[in-house]
């Protein structure tokens, strides 16, 4: 590594760089069709394969900006985070980081060689032993044979796989699949890694041993390592630097708790009417209504309070006659998990494009005092008793849990938010002394 | 960490429009790779089979036995003295080679649209693997082709050119090019033009037709036709192929030199379109 140093400060360079994507098609993905619309244009006809939706919406605005004009320097030995709301820019970045793509304007330098997992796994043949598939893996990740042969060893030992080594992968479970991969990556030579979200996957025993072996990596080998997660927790255990990123550009760059912070509040700050546009909602099979809108009481703050349940309006619009509609709100901590929700015991109905504004309640019985952030859902049942999705709304609004004057702040014993919990169970009684 | 000192160092510089940018050097340090695949493929291909590997002679001997048939014993097309079991196999072993090598690259950019999008490697690492994986085949097919030929040489049927005996991996090395450079051309433009697919498929079969492949040269009268022949370059390294192996066949100057010029430069510009398209094809697929 300290050939590296020698040689440039950084491991990697970004500057000025965008990446543009044009919206709708390229070409008409067929000769005939291509030949088709030069004919029309040329008789002065309307152009038989323009997308319906492309006529209204996307004139002069048919290009779209992946990232907007990133300057970046990582040094060498860095563990570097990168953090970001959907569609903030991420993927793209590691992208052109991992050369799948080229940028559309701007440069990227790079002193070392790149090993990117985008996914785990990648060119794994279900036909090939898990021995044959580490050659191919790591060939495809930039090592040679030699170098694979030297590390073989310490490769099938860290995957836990043993004498399964030399069977066809595609008779491994999941997990053996995931830890044989990650075993491949994690012992490359490379002098930078990129990863996203890959430790994401195996048994919980596994995820421990990989972050340490990646602190490992950063550490005792100073290799630089940058990490794509919407794992807070990963993050601060993982990375002394974080970049957040939101609408293709660079609005962070800093300590990682700090980046937390401010990607937490930012992924959708507070405020008294959220509306919810088509790219907020989750994909449904069963998609039968829309969740349009939430509307909070002007006297309403952000903050709620065990005893006095805050009572708001969800919009709901139906794309089909349904009798019973139920709906849930999950609660998401920092750390993207659900912690609890709230089942609406009564139904509503709601008639084909018809708006309703469905009045709910809800108190922060039970939660600890933090922020957090609230899906929304719509479901009902079929007559068999299945949940369909009719519609979901992921980080809808967020709230804070406080206490209130007269609440538990009188007690001497203080909840604190950052204990790593986020349910507060009945208090500890003590009976004898 | 001694290794360190001695090793290249590796410096990225990742660009737009560096177009024309043919890393070779980066090829070659992938060449492990490009060998796994050709290993991987011939797997894959025989793994769950009941014959398995007995298909690569199976093929073949069956085809040659039906063009003998068909071609030969139907149709009765001359061979122009040469035995026909010897005619047809050394044809149809030079041809499929070079039309599975063509079918199996145009269709790069497709088959491994999965991995491409998530990880880098030279590209061209994959259709060239295509190529040595049929070039092997073709070897494995000539070693059975052997026994055939030494037994019409022993009975003085065929009397090749022993002095030419070099040129016949030459004629190999220019026909792999010439269909690495077609191949990866289709591939570069059914990123964009999916239906060229099914043009390829049946344009190497017509192709065939116009390649002495089921017939010889020598027996084409119509003058036409004669040249129409001659400007496929896969003509003449046919003819070639067979006159160093038999002793007969219909040879042109400006017609070798017109195939090899034509593999060359397919395979240069090839290779150049390729790797304009690798950059972006993530884009467009």
């Amino acid at each position: 590594m300290q050939y590296y140093m020698d040689y440039a400060p950084f491991a990697i360079k970004m500057t000025g760089v965008t990446k543009e994507y044009r919206l709708g098609q390229f070409g008409k993905g067929t000769l005939t069709k291509d030949i088709q619309s030069w004919w029309a244009k040329k008789r002065g006809k309307d152009d038989p394969n323009v997308k319906l939706e492309n006529v209204g919406r996307m004139i002069g605005k048919d290009r779209f900006m992946a990232l907007n004009g990133i300057d970046l320097e990582i040094k060498h030995g860095e563990t570097v985070g990168l953090i970001g709301a959907n569609g903030a820019g991420k993927s793209t970045l590691l992208k052109l980081l991992s050369r799948v793509t080229g940028p559309t304007d701007g440069s990227i330098e790079i002193y070392g060689r790149i090993a990117s997992m985008l996914e785990v796994g990648t060119g794994f043949q279900g036909d090939l032993t898990g021995r044959e598939n580490i050659y191919l893996n790591g060939t495809i990740l930039g090592m040679t044979k030699s170098e694979i042969d030297k590390k073989m060893d310490a490769i099938i030992e860290f995957s836990e796989i043993g004498r399964h080594i030399d069977t066809p992968v595609k008779r491994y479970s999941s997990g053996m699949y995931v830890k044989l991969a990650f075993s491949v990556a994690a012992n490359l030579d490379a002098e930078i890694m990129i990863m996203d979200e890959v430790l994401a996957v195996g048994d919980m025993a596994f995820q421990k041993k990989c972050i340490e072996k990646m602190r490992g990596i950063g550490e005792e080998h100073g290799k630089t390592i940058l990490y794509v997660s919407h794992n807070m927790d990963t993050i601060k255990r993982l990375c002394d630097r974080c970049i957040v990123l939101n609408q293709g550009q660079v609005i962070f760059d800093g300590s990682a708790n700090e980046a937390i912070n401010l990607y937490m509040g930012k992924s959708r700050s507070f405020s008294h009417h959220y509306e919810y546009p088509e790219s907020s909602h989750k994909r449904s099979r069963f998609r039968k209504v829309v969740i349009e809108s939430a509307d909070f009481p002007q006297e309403y703050s952000g903050q709620v309070f065990e005893n006095e349940p805050i009572g708001f309006q969800i919009g709901v619009r139906g794309l089909a006659d349904i009798a019973e509609m139920y709906l849930r709100i999950e609660v998401v901590n920092s750390l993207s998990t659900v912690v609890g929700m709230m089942v609406s015991e009564q139904s509503v109905q709601i008639q084909k494009n018809e708006t309703i504004g469905v009045s709910v309640k809800m108190d922060s019985a039970h939660l600890a005092p933090g922020n957090y952030r609230a899906n929304i859902i719509a479901e009902a049942f079929t007559e068999s008793g299945e949940k369909m999705v009719l519609d979901t709304v992921d980080g809808a609004f967020t709230f804070e849990v406080a206490y209130n004057s007269e609440g538990i702040t009188e007690q001497h014993a203080h909840w604190f938010a950052d204990w790593n919990s986020n349910v507060r169970l009945n208090p500890l009684q003590i009976s004898e002394i | 960490m001694e290794k360190k000192t001695t090793q290249a160092l590796y410096h990225t510089v990742i660009e737009p429009k560096k177009l024309l940018h043919l890393n070779i050097g980066e090829i070659w340090r992938y060449r492990d790779l490009t060998w796994l695949f050709v290993k991987k493929d011939f797997t894959l291909i025989y793994k769950q089979t009941i014959l398995g590997p007995l298909w690569l002679f199976l093929n073949p001997l069956l085809t040659t036995l039906i063009y003998t048939v068909v071609f030969g014993g139907i149709a009765n097309i001359s061979t122009n003295g040469v035995p026909k079991v010897l005619f047809y196999m050394a044809g149809n072993a030079l041809w499929s080679f070079f039309s599975d090598a063509i079918s199996k690259t145009a269709t790069t950019f497709r088959d491994n649209a999965q991995v491409f999008g998530k990880i880098y490697f030279p590209r061209l690492t994959r259709p060239i693997s295509i190529v040595i994986f049929m070039g092997i085949n073709l070897a494995l097919q000539l070693a059975m082709f052997l026994p055939f030929w030494l037994f019409y040489l022993i009975r003085g049927d065929v009397h090749p050119h022993w002095g030419l005996i070099w040129l016949l991996p030459v004629i190999i090395v220019f026909m792999a090019a010439m269909a690495l450079g077609c191949g990866i051309i289709v591939s570069s433009v059914t990123t964009k033009y999916r239906d060229l697919t099914i043009a390829v498929t049946f344009g190497v079969k017509l192709w065939m037709y116009a390649t002495p492949v089921v017939y010889p040269m020598a027996t084409i009268e119509n003058e036409l036709l004669r040249k129409v022949i001659l400007i496929n370059p896969v003509t003449q390294p046919m003819e070639l192929f067979r006159y160093v192996l038999f002793g007969e066949g219909d040879l042109s100057a400006v017609g070798l030199l017109w195939s090899a010029v034509f593999a060359v430069v397919i395979a240069i510009v090839g290779m150049m379109y390729f790797n304009k398209v690798e950059k972006t094809f993530m884009d467009t697929i």
